[in-house]
């Protein structure tokens, strides 16, 4: 059992108790919201006539059916409406703040929550929405639950769990010039596999975490739960609290001093105990591409994808629906596959340091003819901070469009989507049949500097050769 | 209170590892404030791509209410649309290897039991189903064991789920607002619930 780490300490500081079942009665310091998750649990609510007990730990935001084209009021799509007025009633009636479109606070929940300051070290956080590990970024234990969950949390800003063994991942060293957060945590998830992180929390340690910044550590967190991990958390550091500094909701004053001496005392000990390790070497990572209908399914962007005999017996089955579904063939390569569209965006790569990335491989450069490319900013913020550093312009001038802020293509329930068997070169963190809006539809995973090298070359490229123009 | 210890009737196999919720319930199907006619969607994709062959279309299968998967069932999204659209279509028990934990905690939720048996027992159940649909099939919490015919296997539970489902304390909501002094008691010694106030309604 684990010992001395981030997630014991955390986890015992907002235990209320032990319940009938043995469960731990957890309080939820940060509770998130949005629309397709949460209408349901409000009428759950209304049902027992119960109240939302703490409104102010509660943030609502509506992500994933915006439209990033025309978002004029009544959506055209008469559900995304009902959903959206729904959502907007709700938070009226229980007094929850709501960072609606065009308040300049709209975005994706994982996206915002960071930005505003709401996300801080040592709390616990909870969303309707698997990616809430996003969170853990800043040393929070942050989790994806249900639709009944959320209305427990309204009710009794508490829920009822069974704690989590506790893995720590460790990388070191330094990532190859092309090669980013988002091919660490394929490479992990890849190695790992995606239900290696069912029952624990991912503790994400080294010095190649050490030296990423908050957004690239987002990244990496966002996709724990893609290897099966509820959560993944990084110990709160100097790039932690000068991220957080002067943000909305960060502490200020005197609370600022208080703030960072707690948090130093919540990392992880010296001496922690878990209940596993396991070590990679970051130069061993390469820009790493997914080829089936798992996120696990990756390789290296220059090796081919594999054949079924070179797999474990437990994946093999998996990976002969995936060369069905994704028309595509063992032992060949992946690089050169013709791409139709390219997605960048999402909770997993949304954010400024993601499109100035992009932006880099993109500039002087054009998409190539036939394929479509489109740029979508994680939240009105990243917008705007992009317009004003000319990213837009960069962007539209290389062939590609650029969007207002919302989920749009990662799981496409809203207008943008793949059309027929449509295959797509996608930032977002799934590549499950169906995924993007077509039942055919086709997703590769990879970077968005990636993306872009696919989007220029028509097909999917090694970034790295973009590089020396650069 | 609601207290479960058995399911009893029909099971259904669906065979393959790692389904997830998009594919139990595409995305497009999310757009709704309620979870009725969801049992309708249920694996419709899946359905549509197998032509009628797929388990829920199959006619022999009509009216099952135990579901028999396979390895890490339910991966991927937290919808609870998925469980949801499952138990709209009839189905009060899921045995599988193993599940997804954001899946098992909405199921547990729901008051639907997700069971665990080896994998060869797994395929032993499947194939027998396969070859006798009608078999009447049950799920004792009590018991521990899932049977099917003269066929009978001992279950994993972990005992907390276990417990609430046979004291129907599943619902959590109830037992949770019921320590409100605790629950304020343990956010007040809280660093941060003081210097932070994350929203206020403006
Ligand atoms: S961007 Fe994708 S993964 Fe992230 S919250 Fe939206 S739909 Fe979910």
């Amino acid at each position: 059992m684990s010992r001395g780490t981030l997630f014991d300490k955390v986890w015992d500081l907002h235990t209320v108790g032990t319940l009938s079942s043995g469960q731990t009665q957890l309080f939820i310091g940060l509770h998130l919201i949005h629309e397709v998750t949460s209408p349901q649990a409000f009428a759950m609510l209304r049902e027992k006539g119960l109240k939302v007990i703490y409104p102010q730990r509660t943030v609502a935001t509506v992500d994933h059916i915006v439209p990033t084209e025309n978002q004029a009021r009544p959506f055209v799509d008469r559900l995304a409406e009902e959903m959206m007025q729904a959502l907007e009633n709700n938070c009226q009636e229980f007094g929850i703040r709501f960072c609606n479109i065009g308040s300049g606070n709209q975005g994706i929940v994982h996206v915002i929550a960071p930005e505003q300051g709401l996300t801080q070290p040592g709390m616990t956080v909870a969303c309707g929405d698997s990616h809430t590990s996003t969170h853990g970024a800043f040393g929070a234990i942050a989790f994806g639950i249900g639709t009944s969950q959320v209305r427990d949390v309204l009710a009794s800003q508490t829920l009822a769990l069974s704690k989590l063994k506790v893995r720590k991942i460790e990388v070191n060293g330094s990532l190859a010039p092309g090669v980013y957060a988002k091919d660490v945590i394929l490479h992990i998830i890849r190695k790992l596999g995606v239900k290696g992180g069912v029952g624990y929390a991912y503790e994400y340690a080294g010095s190649t975490f050490a030296a990423m910044n908050m957004e690239e550590r987002m990244t990496v967190c966002n996709m724990s739960i893609e290897g099966g991990a509820r959560c993944g958390y990084v110990n709160p550091d100097a790039t932690t609290y000068e991220y957080l500094k002067g943000r909305d909701f960060a502490p200020s004053g005197a609370d600022w001093d208080r703030a960072v001496a707690w948090w130093e005392s919540i990392k992880s000990d010296r001496d922690a105990e878990y209940d596993d390790i396991v070590t990679f070497d970051a130069a061993e990572i390469e820009p790493t591409v997914t080829w089936g209908i798992t996120p696990g399914q990756g390789i290296g962007v220059t090796q081919s994808i594999p054949r079924p005999e070179s797999l474990p017996e437990s994946e093999k089955a998996i990976a002969i629906e995936a060369y069905k579904y994704m028309d595509l063939t063992p032992g060949k390569p992946l690089q050169g596959t013709p791409i139709d569209v390219c997605f960048i965006g999402s909770c997993t790569n949304g954010r400024l340091s993601d499109l100035r990335e992009a932006a880099k491989f993109a500039a002087g450069k054009h998409v190539a003819e036939g394929v479509k490319a489109f740029v979508v900013p994680g939240s009105e913020r990243v917008k705007k901070a992009a317009e004003a550093e000319g990213l837009d312009r960069i962007f539209e001038a290389a062939g590609f469009e650029w969007r207002e802020a919302g989920c749009s293509m990662c799981l496409a329930m809203n207008p943008d989507k793949l059309q027929g068997s449509q295959i797509s070169a996608s930032s977002s963190n799934r590549n499950f049949k169906g995924r993007q809006g077509s039942s055919t539809g086709r997703t590769l995973l990879m970077s968005p500097a990636m993306v872009v090298a696919a989007a220029i070359a028509g097909k999917v490229a090694d970034v790295r050769q973009f590089l020396s123009s650069n | 209170m609601n207290q479960i210890k058995t399911v009893s009737g029909r099971g259904i196999p669906l065979q393959g590892n790692d389904i997830d919720t998009d594919r139990i319930i595409p995305a497009r199907f999310l757009r709704c404030v309620t979870f009725d006619g969801l049992g309708k969607s249920a694996f419709i994709d899946d359905r549509a791509q197998e032509n009628g062959q797929h388990p829920f279309d199959l006619p022999q299968f009509q009216g099952a209410n135990i579901l028999v998967v396979n390895n890490n069932f339910g991966c991927g999204s937290s919808r609870e649309h998925a469980p949801q659209a499952l138990a709209k279509w009839g189905i009060q028990g899921i045995v599988g290897e193993s599940f997804a934990e954001i899946f098992f905690g909405n199921c547990l939720a729901m008051g639907i039991p997700c069971v665990t048996l080896e994998p060869e027992a797994i395929d032993q159940l499947q194939q027998r189903l396969l070859e006798n649909p009608q078999a009447p099939t049950t799920l004792d919490l009590e018991k521990m064991t899932v049977s099917c015919g003269d066929w009978k296997k001992d279950l994993s539970l972990a005992e907390g789920p276990r417990k609430m489902l046979l004291g129907g304390t599943w619902d959590t909501v109830g037992q949770l607002s019921e320590n409100i002094d605790r629950i304020r008691a343990t956010a007040s010694n809280l660093p941060y619930i003081n210097w932070s106030t994350p929203a206020r309604a403006s």
